[in-house]
């Protein structure tokens, strides 16, 4: 498998999927998995995968034996320095520290942006291009039936893979360039997708959302493509991330990056509308990006910063922790291939509402559906979740057991079963 | 046969931020198109084509409906055609009408009087249209347990019509005439689903392994049932004709072969419900504990009050009834009844994804859970006014009282003064107290019980109240949309 991120240093769903993904496939009998991802940081889940120290080489291969479920996933880590899902708030940091240094960045998206450092190409489609002929020689140097490549950023890799080893690829699509720019596509981007996606022998979408989009705009014969839905990891020891609430008001919550793919800017009309009808609540809007200045600034004007509050970029357990203390969670996404939190936020108890442009929505029974844009909607679902009380605890009540069915290792055997296709 | 007309009054979409500013509930687009559209489809047809054939076979051919005030109400509203041709059908003298709650409600499950009151309502409504007093009594979507029965027999109805439900029957076939349990009185008429259901649910559906059914195989199925057994109910939805099964499906061609294939092919007859129960003998009582309905495989009541939101808006809803009725305002009783209209708990039900078809395509919301933020909005918004209602009616009644208390102490006070001209003084006497005469005011209710009417109850002074009432609701507000 070629992937971009692994926990804990993600930014967005993909690593998360991944490594889910993965967990779950772990105890299929007679799979080994081979996870590659550009870089890795040494910190990533130790309990379960153990990192070696990167050498010097630009190729460095390692085995390792996964003790809990004794099975041999090795990670391969290739020293490069691109980083293709910056959080935000790194990215920042990332744009000053090498801008005292000089160096380069490219825009790709206006979702979030993806940046280098140097050191390998010239720009970023050049690194793609240096991460594929690593990619060519880890087919050849390890024994490999199936090639499976994460998203876009990875195709190239994946099609150099196929091509060393004559092995066939599946292509696993987690968002497209539509869903992250909002349809103004990079071309080259679009490209890559494309390409990926034509010489892949199967495709896998994250919801029948994404599914549409890549026969429809990439031109993709439906027959080539299946869904395979996401899951969610059980939270472990809930209890200790519970926090004690300081207030007695209602808590509404918007937990994503802060870009246009994400909707904020509906959230914050909603809870406008909210809050001409009700003192006894508060939204937080948790995550950070692009759009986080200008929603500070549009509460402002809109006289609602008492009862709007910010967090910044939340991480891990502290996600849990703000679910706890929340009584409605909101994704507003205008799209949404997947979208893994509003499954987090069942899993709290908290009752959620999401748009229909996401790929959840197509699974979630429990949950209120809205379209991004019908912000009355969205209103009256917020205020109808807080002063109906049978509402919230329905969900309460179904959603944890919905939740709970939805498990990676089903989604893995899923996944398995398209391998099993190519592999007598 | 018996069949059931009913329309709810569709509320719009209503949002919080209307709570407390707009106080109009209904779609009258909605309501006024599809009301047509039935109309056009299946009542105006399928009326014409009862009456025909009740003139040709010379009343040898008799059904029974039951029809509820809301449905009667929207008649009124967008087409007095339909009222009309109901009131021929009835001059015939061959169609029965039966009792039933006004509101198509859920009141039977709710002791407090509110069944009763809508009962009444609807008796006199029906007396109004079609000139007779209804003798026979069905339910809401056939809802029913023996506690139900007794309160109807209590009314002065002679029999009631329930659903056959095979969990209640047993081994019993519902081809027989039953009693209540707790009171023998009032006899029960079991539907047969099994043959109701074949042209309800099963007559168009192509996928069934007795398709196409023609009104030959239809009484050859009749001819089954063994000879001792000796009434077959069957209950339909009116919309079956037209609606539910279009014309294309051949439902009409149906429906005009059946009597004649009866007459000619087999031994049965037709008879209004009445005429069941004067003429058929009972066999035994029905125990039915628990309420049960004509609906889902089930046949109980979850699909109205199975899960949390369901029950909490209909204990809100009952919650304000006593409010409701110790203020006289017509616009709030005539919201309060077409509030109860059981639809909206329909709408709500999470059975959908279970039971789905039919659920889903009567329901006008995308989600229960929409269905219900809509309704308690609404029913929010009715709360607001109804309290507010119910202190200016105080107010007015403290205001009154006090008054007739100054009124009475300057009385007593004069006749003290004579008292003491006359040099007798008599400390015994009393004056009312303000909280006497306010206890009474607050439980019971003044005027006249005329004037507790439901806002389209009978009546003539009534008719007047409902055209003022009509001003806000759907004619009234569609002429100033337009």
């Amino acid at each position: 498998m070629f992937g971009w991120e692994f926990p804990p240093h993600i930014s967005g769903g993909l690593g998360t999927a991944c490594y889910g993904l993965t967990k779950g496939m772990s105890s299929i009998p007679g799979l080994e998995i081979l996870f590659v991802v550009p870089r890795a940081y040494g910190d990533e889940d130790q309990s379960r995968i153990r990192l070696l120290g990167a050498g010097d080489v630009s190729v460095d291969v390692r085995k390792i034996r996964k003790r809990k479920y004794l099975k041999d996933l090795s990670y391969i880590e290739i020293d490069s320095n691109l980083v293709p899902y910056t959080s935000p708030e790194e990215y920042t940091r990332l744009v000053k520290k090498s801008e005292n240094r000089g160096k380069r960045f490219i825009e790709t998206r206006t979702g979030g942006k993806l940046s280098f450092s140097g050191g390998y190409g010239k720009d970023l489609f050049s690194e793609i291009a240096n991460y594929a002929i690593i990619a060519g020689e880890i087919a050849l140097t390890q024994d490999i039936d199936i090639i499976h490549a994460h998203d876009w950023l990875t195709f190239p890799a994946g099609i150099a893979a196929k091509r060393a080893s004559g092995k066939p690829l599946i292509i696993h699509v987690h968002a497209t360039d539509f869903d992250r720019s909002g349809g103004n596509v990079n071309p080259g981007v679009f490209e890559i997708e494309k390409m990926g996606m034509h010489l892949a022998d199967r495709i896998i979408a994250v919801s029948n959302l994404t599914r549409n989009t890549i026969i429809e705009k990439y031109g993709i014969s439906p027959e080539k493509v299946e869904t395979v839905y996401n899951a969610v990891d059980p939270i472990p020891d809930q209890e200790r991330l519970k926090l004690k609430r300081g207030i007695t008001d209602k808590v509404v919550t918007f937990l994503g990056r802060v870009t246009m793919q994400k909707g904020p800017e509906y959230f914050v009309q909603a809870a406008y509308k909210v809050l001409q009808k009700m003192d006894n609540v508060r939204f937080v809007m948790a995550g950070s990006g692009e759009l986080l200045e200008r929603m500070i600034h549009w509460t402002a004007k809109l006289g609602i910063s008492d009862r709007f509050h910010y967090t910044g970029f939340l991480r891990g357990d502290d996600v849990f922790r703000m679910f706890s203390i929340s009584d409605v969670y909101v994704m507003p996404s205008v799209s949404e291939p997947f979208g893994i939190s509003p499954l987090e936020a069942m899993q709290s108890n908290v009752p959620s509402i999401i748009s229909y442009q996401s790929g959840v929505a197509e699974i979630l029974r429990y949950t209120l559906k809205v379209d991004f844009w019908d912000v009355d909607a969205m209103a009256d679902a917020i205020y109808g979740l807080l002063n109906y009380p049978s509402l919230a605890k329905m969900f309460a009540r179904h959603g944890i057991q919905e939740v709970h069915d939805m498990k990676w290792e089903n989604s893995g055997k899923k996944v398995y079963s398209i391998y099993k296709a190519f592999v007598s | 046969m018996y069949f059931q007309v009913h329309q709810p009054f569709r509320f719009r979409r209503y949002r919080f931020f209307d709570i407390g500013n707009d106080h109009y509930y209904y779609d009258d687009y909605s309501n006024e198109t599809i009301l047509q559209k039935v109309a056009d489809k299946c009542y105006l047809p399928a009326n014409e084509l009862i009456l025909e054939m009740i003139q040709k076979y010379q009343g040898k051919f008799r059904v029974a409906y039951s029809m509820s005030g809301i449905a009667i109400e929207q008649f009124k509203l967008y087409a007095p055609e339909v009222l009309e041709s109901f009131r021929k059908l009835a001059d015939t003298g061959h169609v029965e009408f039966l009792s039933e709650t006004y509101s198509h409600s859920l009141a039977s499950l709710k002791a407090g009087g509110e069944f009763e009151r809508q009962v009444k309502a609807h008796r006199n409504l029906m007396k109004e249209h079609f000139g007779k007093v209804p003798k026979v009594f069905r339910n809401t979507e056939l809802i029913y347990s023996d506690e139900i029965g007794a309160r109807v027999a209590k009314m002065g109805y002679k029999a009631m019509l329930t659903e056959g439900a095979k969990h209640v029957l047993g081994w019993k076939s519902p081809n027989y005439l039953y009693c209540n349990a707790l009171n023998p009185k009032l006899k029960l008429l079991l539907k047969n689903f099994k043959l109701s259901d074949d042209i309800a649910f099963r007559f168009s559906n192509k996928g069934w392994s007795e398709y196409p059914l023609t009104a030959e195989k239809y009484v050859k199925w009749l001819n089954l049932v063994p000879k001792k057994e000796e009434v077959i109910n069957l209950f339909l939805d009116y919309e079956t004709f037209g609606e539910h099964q279009w014309k294309e499906t051949g439902i009409f061609e149906f429906l005009k072969a059946f009597p004649e294939m009866v007459f000619r092919n087999s031994p049965f007859t037709f008879s209004t419900p009445s005429e069941v129960a004067d003429k058929l003998q009972v066999v035994a009582a029905a125990n039915v504990p628990n309420p049960i309905s004509w609906a889902d495989e089930e046949r109980d009541l979850t699909a109205w009050l199975g899960n949390e939101m369901q029950q909490e808006a209909f204990e809100k809803l009952y919650s304000l009834c006593d409010k409701v009725y110790s203020v006289e305002d017509p616009a709030i009783r005539q919201d309060y009844a077409y509030l109860q209209v059981s639809d909206h708990f329909y709408y709500m039900s999470t059975k959908f994804f279970s039971d789905g078809e039919v659920h889903s395509y009567f329901n006008p919301f995308d989600t229960p859970y929409e269905a219900f933020i809509n309704y308690m909005n609404i029913l929010s918004d009715f709360e607001i006014r109804l309290n507010a209602a119910l202190k200016t009616h105080v107010d007015d009644q403290v205001a009154r009282l006090s008054k007739i208390i100054q009124e009475k102490e300057e009385q007593l006070r004069r006749l003290e003064k004579q008292l003491a001209g006359r040099k007798v003084v008599r400390k015994t006497v009393r004056k009312p107290s303000a909280s006497e005469n306010l206890g009474r005011v607050e439980t019971g209710e003044p005027g006249s019980p005329k004037q507790r009417k439901s806002p389209a109850g009978a009546g003539k002074p009534k008719t007047k109240k409902t055209s003022t009432a009509g001003k806000k609701s759907p004619s009234g507000k569609k002429s100033s949309d337009t």
